[in-house]
C-alpha cells in the first residue's frame, strides 16, 4: 500500500491556480521530497494532504484514508510541521511538548524515545521560552513536536528554509534516522541540492509536477551535454554564451555557468575546446571549461524550460 | 478530558505571561469606572408624566392640561395614590410622577400656597434631573400666572413644590455608570480577548497545527472562552466590590440574580467574540471589529453616556440590537430599584435569545478546515 496516493488534484484561489491536475504516489517508509520554486504551489499540497484545505476536483488518501470522508482519521496519524515557526512563543519549550502530546493523547516519557536524539539538543533550553531560541533550535523544537505521538506519516513543509547550512544537514541526518525507524516523510523544499537526500523526489512548477521518479533516474534523463563555463566578467560572459552558435541554455550557479549544448552535434572534446576558444578569442579572461555531470537544479530549468514552452 | 486541561492551562498561561493582556484584563475595569465618572447629559424629550391628585380640581386640571402641552412632557396617567409610583417606575411606564396635596386649588386661593410633590426616577439620574426641571419649570411659570390673575387682592400666591428622586435620593451618577460600565468591562474582556486569542492562533499558524490535531474543534473554541469566563468573574466582582463601597452604590436587589443576568450576559459575549474571530483573519482585524463595531455602538446606543429615549427613531431601532443595552436596563432594575425576576423577564428573554443566536451561528461558522 502506498503511504500518500495523489489523484488529479486541482485547487484556485479565486482566479489563481495553485494546483492543476496533481498526482503523486508515496511509498510507505521513504522520504519524498516534493522540490520547487517559492509559489510553485507545495504549501496547498501540503495542506490538501493534511486535511486543512479542500481541493476543487481530484481525490487523495493518506495511510489508505481519504482526505476529504476520513479527516479526522488522518489527523490522529499525521504529523505535521508548516513552513512557518508555529509553535507557541510565550511557552517555553517543555511546555510546548508537553502540550503538543497531550493534544494528541500521550506524554512525553511515553515516547520519548522517538524523539531522544532530537530532544536532547535542545533540553538544556527546556525552560526557555520558545520565542527566545534561534531559527535551528526552534526547527528542532518543532520537528520534536511533530514527531511526539508517533505519527505513521510525517509532512514537513519546507523544514530546512531560513536555516544555515550546518543545521540543514543536520536536519537530513535527523530525517534519515526517522526514517529508519519506518515513518513516510513528505518533504518539501525550494533548495533543489537536497533532492539527492530524499528517496524520490518530484519537481513542482506552476501548480504541475513536472517529474517524479529517483534523484539518479531524473539526472540520468537529461538530453544535453553540460559543461561549467569561467570567466571574467561574468556577466557579459552569460550574456555572450547565450547568444552564442549552439548553445541551447545557459543559467548562472554560483561561480560558474552551466551551458547546455547538443551532445550529437560534436564530439565531446571538441565541444569544450570550441567553447574554450570563442570566449578566448571573445575577451574573457581566466577562461576555464569543463564536462559536468548534471545536478537536479540543471534537470529543473530544462524541465521548467520545456514546459512553458508546451 | 486530559487534552481540554492541557488546553486551558495553556491559555491561562497566554493570559498570564503578556504584560499587555493583564492590564487589559485586570486595569481597565478600574479606568473606566472612575473616567465614566463624568458621564455627559443631555435632554429628553416626551417624558412621561403621571399625576397623583384630584383632577376634579380646576387648578389641578388646569397645571396638567399645561404639562401635557409642553412638548417635553406627555401626561400618561392619574394615580389613585402615591403608592403606585413605584411599579410604574419599575416597569418603566413612567418617568416622573407630580402629585398634588388634597383640595390644592382651595387652599391655594385661601392662603396662596399650595403644595406639589415632584417624585423622579432616580435610577436613571441623568434623564430624572431633565425631568424634574421640565416639571419645575411648568410649576414656575403656571405660579406667575396665577399669581397676576389675583394680583388684585392682598395675597400673592406661591407653590411650594417638593422634589423627591425615588430610588437615588442624592442624584449620584454612580448609578448611572455602574450598570454602564459593568456592561462595557464585560464586552471587552470577553468579546474583544476572546477574538483576539483566536485569531492570534490563526496568525501565528498555531490554528494549523491544532486542527491538523486530533483535537476536536470545539473543544478549541470551550478551552478558549473558559479563562474569559472567569477572568470576567473576577471583573465583575472587582466592579461590585468598587461600586458598593467606593461610589456607594447599593445593591438592593438579590446578588443570585446579578450574577445570573451577569453570567448570561458573558455568555452573549462570549459569542460576540467567537463570531468576529470567525470573520477576522488578523488580530489587527479582530481589534477593530471589535472596537469599532461593537465597543462604539454600545458606548452610544445603550443608554450609558445618551438617553434612548432621545435618539431618532431609526437609532432606537438599532439600539435594540445592542445586548448590553439589555444588561444594562436589567442591572438598573435588580441593583437600584431592588426589582425581581418578574420585572425584568422581557430584557431576560431578549437577551437569551441574542445569545443562543449569536453562539449557534458562531460554532456553525468556526471551520474545521483552514
Amino acid at each position: 500500500m502506498n503511504a500518500i496516493e495523489i489523484h488529479d488534484i486541482c485547487k484556485s484561489y479565486g482566479r489563481v491556480r495553485a494546483l492543476s491536475g496533481v498526482s503523486l504516489e508515496v511509498k510507505e517508509g521513504e522520504i519524498f521530497g516534493l522540490i520547487g520554486p517559492d509559489g510553485a504551489g507545495k504549501t496547498t499540497l501540503f495542506r490538501i494532504l493534511t486535511t486543512l484545505l479542500l481541493a476543487d476536483s481530484g481525490s487523495a488518501s493518506v495511510a489508505g484514508l481519504d482526505v476529504v470522508k476520513d479527516y479526522a482519521g488522518i489527523r490522529r496519524i499525521i504529523g505535521y510541521m508548516p513552513g512557518r515557526f508555529s509553535l507557541y512563543q510565550d511557552l517555553s519549550v517543555k511546555e510546548n511538548l508537553e502540550f503538543f502530546a497531550t493534544v494528541f493523547g500521550t506524554t512525553v516519557e511515553e515516547n520519548y524515545d522517538v524523539i531522544r536524539d532530537i530532544y536532547s539538543q535542545i533540553e538544556p533550553f527546556r525552560d526557555r521560552r520558545a520565542g527566545a531560541l534561534s531559527g535551528g533550535m526552534k526547527q528542532k523544537l518543532a520537528l520534536c513536536c511533530a514527531l511526539v505521538h508517533k505519527p505513521s506519516v510525517l509532512f514537513l513543509d519546507e523544514p530546512t528554509t531560513g536555516v544555515d547550512a550546518v543545521s540543514r544537514r543536520d536536519f537530513w541526518n535527523m530525517l534519515a534516522r526517522i526514517k529508519a525507524s519506518g515513518v513516510t516523510v513528505f518533504v518539501s523544499t525550494p533548495y533543489m541540492d537536497e533532492a539527492s537526500l530524499c528517496d524520490r523526489v518530484a519537481l513542482i512548477m506552476r501548480g504541475g509536477i513536472i517529474d517524479s521518479g529517483t534523484p539518479s533516474k531524473i539526472e540520468s534523463e537529461y538530453p544535453y551535454a553540460l559543461y561549467a563555463v569561467k570567466g571574467t566578467p561574468m556577466y557579459p560572459l552569460l550574456k555572450y554564451l547565450r547568444t552564442a552558435d549552439g548553445v541551447l541554455s545557459c543559467f548562472s550557479f554560483g561561480s560558474v555557468h552551466h551551458l547546455a549544448v547538443d551532445p550529437s552535434a560534436a564530439g565531446v572534446g571538441e565541444a569544450r575546446q570550441k567553447i574554450l576558444s570563442d570566449i578566448v578569442s571573445a575577451g574573457f579572461r581566466d577562461c576555464d571549461v569543463q564536462e559536468i555531470r548534471p545536478g537536479i537544479e540543471d534537470c529543473f530549468m530544462y524541465l521548467a524550460g520545456r514546459s512553458r514552452q508546451n | 478530558m486530559k487534552e481540554f486541561l492541557a488546553f486551558v492551562r495553556k491559555e491561562f498561561n497566554h493570559i498570564f505571561r503578556d504584560r499587555r493582556t493583564m492590564l487589559i484584563v485586570l486595569i481597565l475595569p478600574v479606568v473606566q469606572m472612575i473616567l465614566f465618572g463624568y458621564a455627559v447629559r443631555t435632554e429628553i424629550e416626551h417624558a412621561r408624566v403621571d399625576i397623583v391628585g384630584d383632577m376634579s380640581d380646576p387648578e389641578v386640571r388646569r397645571i396638567v392640561g399645561r404639562m401635557d402641552s409642553n412638548r417635553y412632557l406627555d401626561v400618561q396617567e392619574v394615580l389613585p395614590s402615591t403608592g403606585f409610583i413605584s411599579s410604574r417606575f419599575r416597569r418603566n411606564e413612567s418617568d416622573v410622577a407630580v402629585c398634588f396635596e388634597r383640595d390644592f386649588g382651595t387652599r391655594l386661593r385661601k392662603t396662596g400656597t399650595g403644595h406639589v410633590k415632584v417624585v423622579g426616577d432616580g435610577s436613571d439620574p441623568n434623564s430624572a434631573q431633565m425631568v424634574v426641571n421640565y416639571v419645575m419649570g411648568v410649576l414656575r411659570s403656571e405660579q406667575t400666572e396665577i399669581s397676576a390673575e389675583l394680583s388684585g387682592s392682598e395675597s400673592s400666591v406661591a407653590f411650594t413644590p417638593s422634589v423627591q428622586l425615588m430610588y437615588n435620593p442624592a442624584m449620584k451618577s454612580a448609578y448611572n455608570f455602574v450598570p454602564g460600565v459593568m456592561g462595557l468591562i464585560m464586552m471587552i474582556i470577553c468579546s474583544m480577548m476572546t477574538s483576539v486569542s483566536i485569531v492570534r492562533e490563526k496568525e501565528t499558524g498555531t490554528m494549523e497545527l491544532l486542527l491538523a490535531s486530533p483535537v476536536k474543534p470545539l473543544w478549541i473554541l470551550v478551552s478558549k472562552v473558559l479563562p474569559y469566563l472567569l477572568v470576567s468573574t473576577v471583573n465583575f466582582i472587582t466592579i461590585l466590590l468598587l461600586s458598593r463601597y467606593m461610589m456607594g452604590v447599593p445593591l438592593r436587589g438579590s446578588l443570585l440574580l446579578l450574577s445570573v443576568v451577569a453570567v448570561l450576559f458573558v455568555f452573549t459575549s462570549l459569542s460576540l467574540g467567537l463570531l468576529i474571530s470567525v470573520v477576522a483573519s488578523t488580530q489587527k482585524t479582530a481589534l477593530l471589529l471589535s472596537g469599532m463595531g461593537l465597543m462604539m455602538p454600545t458606548v452610544l446606543l445603550s443608554g450609558i453616556i445618551f438617553p434612548c429615549e432621545n435618539m431618532p427613531a431609526a437609532l432606537q431601532w438599532l439600539s435594540h440590537l445592542i445586548p448590553a443595552k439589555w444588561f444594562i436596563i436589567m442591572v438598573k432594575k435588580i441593583m437600584i430599584q431592588g426589582a425581581g425576576f418578574p420585572y425584568i423577564i422581557k430584557e431576560f428573554c431578549i437577551l437569551a435569545g441574542m445569545t443562543v443566536f449569536l453562539m449557534t451561528v458562531g460554532v456553525r461558522k468556526f471551520r474545521i478546515r483552514l
